[in-house]
């Protein structure tokens, strides 16, 4: 058996449920040693529970979880010596400096204060918080703050770390910074999983992608997986004139692989196409032909958005009403 | 393929825990909440300020109406301040437990490899240190105000130790409340049904004596009378074993029936 092949976390089957609602509702899922597994879903899909399941801050109703090696439910301190959790609400002290939080994390991890002290330089300098080392973290940024939680997460070198929605409230900037320093903590070799509502934060960050809606995985796989499960590309036009579309549209229907779609109003029309850039310049050269003025065209790989949209029927960022 | 397969951890920082580690966790986070003191000394405004307002209001408004003379109201209502401000200061425990709990440290806390009960003895344990503060703060101001120690500076340190012991068992009850009520702010509101009978249905502020005789059963029962009885006879001169021994047995009731109910509070509400 080599690394390669070695699962660092695997759930079989749980169901949690709290009062009348099902969080979770027969959830597997498998992480091989070394790789990012992104789970997506909407707000209330059971992405939270599963993380607290996994963590041991939860005990599943029923199923089964074993991460790096040890069940959650059994053996929830080797579990715990294994994992790094960085939460939803970033977990860090407001009152304590950004070292002071990192030291304190290390100091319960029994280190002594030499160590605590040393490990959380290190990772002060890693994750870019050297000149804000001394401040008080209430006065950091959000970015700021959740790269403190994912150091504090980060200090005992866990096998597994566990994110539960790593930039979720973050401006753009603070979510790009997040990011990069998850791509270099994949890069050292961490196992992670990772929670999103962020079809984009799962397809940057993730070798493979779980969807989970209603507390039940709906699909699974990697991202080109994913996307060529709803077909290929699409090309979409927009067009000068609306009275050019029923000849464009003509134009579409031969160069596509399905009816193309038009819609008057906006004067655009698109079709799924099997041939990408190919399709998209024999089009225009017909079109051209004709004399048909084109405003805008693209060709769009499908986005994750299209894939949570074709699985459940509903956006994945569309707030669900409650039932 | 199960458990077997799946992969041992890359690191392994820690070795097995026992209740020495345990007791280490906690005051790792007791340190935690000393610090924070350190940090924001706006916090213990209200152990502070509060008893200052009380011994100015009482000794120079009623202390003259009460006891005739102003100075040795201020003897006898000093000890008696000490109780009460212990009490208040107990409540904070709650409050400030409830706050991390909501903001999700805790969650990163029972992540972690530390003990079970660490958390919660760690913040408790912290808040000697705003006890000590509060003693202090009243103590000077009223050395300033001529209050005088009549006995020994030994005496002196049994009282201080009297008080914190029971704050230590007081602040359970806070701890348990904070638990239960939804948002930090709603703690106090909770606790102070509970600790206004107590501190002001007691001799601290006017004699037993003074009172109708259905107030004197409470008062005369009342942990907070005894404990202020041991105090005044701990610093004027006077018995105090048998008051110190009936506030104790109090204290350590009150943390028998409070502790456990605490901490299964604490279990359910962080999962």
């Amino acid at each position: 058996m080599t690394a390669s092949n070695q699962v660092a976390v695997r759930a079989e089957a749980l169901i949690k449920t709290f009062g009348n609602t099902r969080a979770l509702d027969g959830v597997d899922l498998e992480i091989p040693t070394g790789t990012v597994l992104g789970m997506l879903g909407p707000n209330g899909a059971g992405k939270t529970t599963t993380v607290r399941i996994l963590t041991t801050l939860l005990r599943p109703d029923s199923g089964r979880a074993w991460v790096a090696g040890h069940d959650v439910t059994a053996e929830p301190d080797k579990v715990r010596r294994a994992i790094g959790l960085s939460g939803q609400y970033a977990a860090v002290d407001e009152n304590l400096t950004g070292y002071e939080n990192l030291y304190m994390v290390g100091r319960l991890y029994g280190m002594n204060r030499a160590r605590a002290g040393a490990r959380a330089k290190e990772l002060l300098t890693r994750f870019r918080l050297n000149e804000a080392a001394e401040r008080p973290a209430k006065t950091y940024s959000g970015g700021m703050r959740r790269r403190l939680d994912l150091a504090g997460a980060l200090v005992a070198e866990p096998a597994v770390v566990v994110l539960d929605e790593p930039t979720t409230g973050l401006d753009p900037r603070g979510r790009m910074e997040t990011w990069e320093v998850i791509g270099e903590l994949v890069a050292d070799g961490a196992t992670v999983l990772l929670t999103t509502q962020y079809l984009e934060e799962a397809d940057q960050l993730a070798d493979t992608i779980l969807v989970i809606d209603h507390g039940k995985v709906i699909a699974s796989g990697t991202a080109d997986k994913l996307k060529s499960q709803i077909g290929g590309e699409r090309l979409e036009l927009v067009l000068a004139e609306a009275a050019d579309l029923p000849a464009t549209a003509k134009v579409l229907a031969e160069v596509g692989s399905a009816e193309p779609v038009v819609d008057e109003h906006t004067r655009r029309a698109h079709v799924p196409v099997d041939t990408g850039s190919k399709a998209l310049i024999e089009a225009l050269r017909r079109l051209d032909a004709q004399d048909i003025a084109v405003l805008d065209v693209s060709l769009h790989r499908p986005t994750l958005d299209d894939v949570f949209l074709s699985l459940t029927g509903h956006s994945a960022e569309e707030e669900k009403d409650p039932s | 393929m199960t458990a077997a397969t799946v992969a041992a951890p890359r690191h392994t920082v820690i070795t097995r825990r026992g209740p020495i580690d345990a007791l280490r966790d906690s005051l790792v986070l007791a340190g935690r909440n000393i610090v924070k003191i350190r940090k924001n000394p706006e916090t213990l405004l209200d152990v502070t300020l509060q008893p200052i307002l009380f011994l100015f209001m009482f000794v120079y408004l009623f202390g003259g109406a009460i006891a005739g003379d102003t100075h040795a109201y201020l003897q006898m209502l000093m000890p008696g301040l000490m109780v009460q401000n212990i009490a208040f200061a107990s409540l904070g425990t709650g409050t400030a437990l409830n706050t991390d709990i909501t903001k999700g440290v805790f969650d990163r806390f029972r992540s972690m490899p530390i003990a079970r009960s660490a958390p919660l003895v760690g913040a408790v344990l912290g808040d000697i240190v705003r006890y000590l503060v509060a003693m202090a703060v009243l103590v000077i101001t009223a050395v300033i105000l001529g209050f005088r120690v009549h006995t020994d500076p030994g005496s002196f340190l049994l009282v201080i130790a009297l008080m914190v012991v029971f704050g230590l068992c007081l602040c359970w009850v806070s701890v348990f409340v904070g638990m239960l009520v939804k948002s930090p702010q709603a703690v106090p509101g909770v606790l102070v049904a509970f600790i206004m009978p107590l501190t002001f249905g007691s001799n601290v502020f006017a004699p037993t004596s003074s009172m109708p005789g259905w107030l004197q059963g409470w008062v005369k029962i009342n942990p907070v009378t005894q404990l202020t009885d041991a105090a005044r006879g701990l610093l004027n001169g006077g018995p105090w074993a048998d008051h110190a021994a009936y506030a104790f047995l109090w204290a350590l009731a009150i943390a028998v029936v409070f502790f456990p109910l605490a901490f299964r509070a604490y279990r359910r509400r962080v999962g």
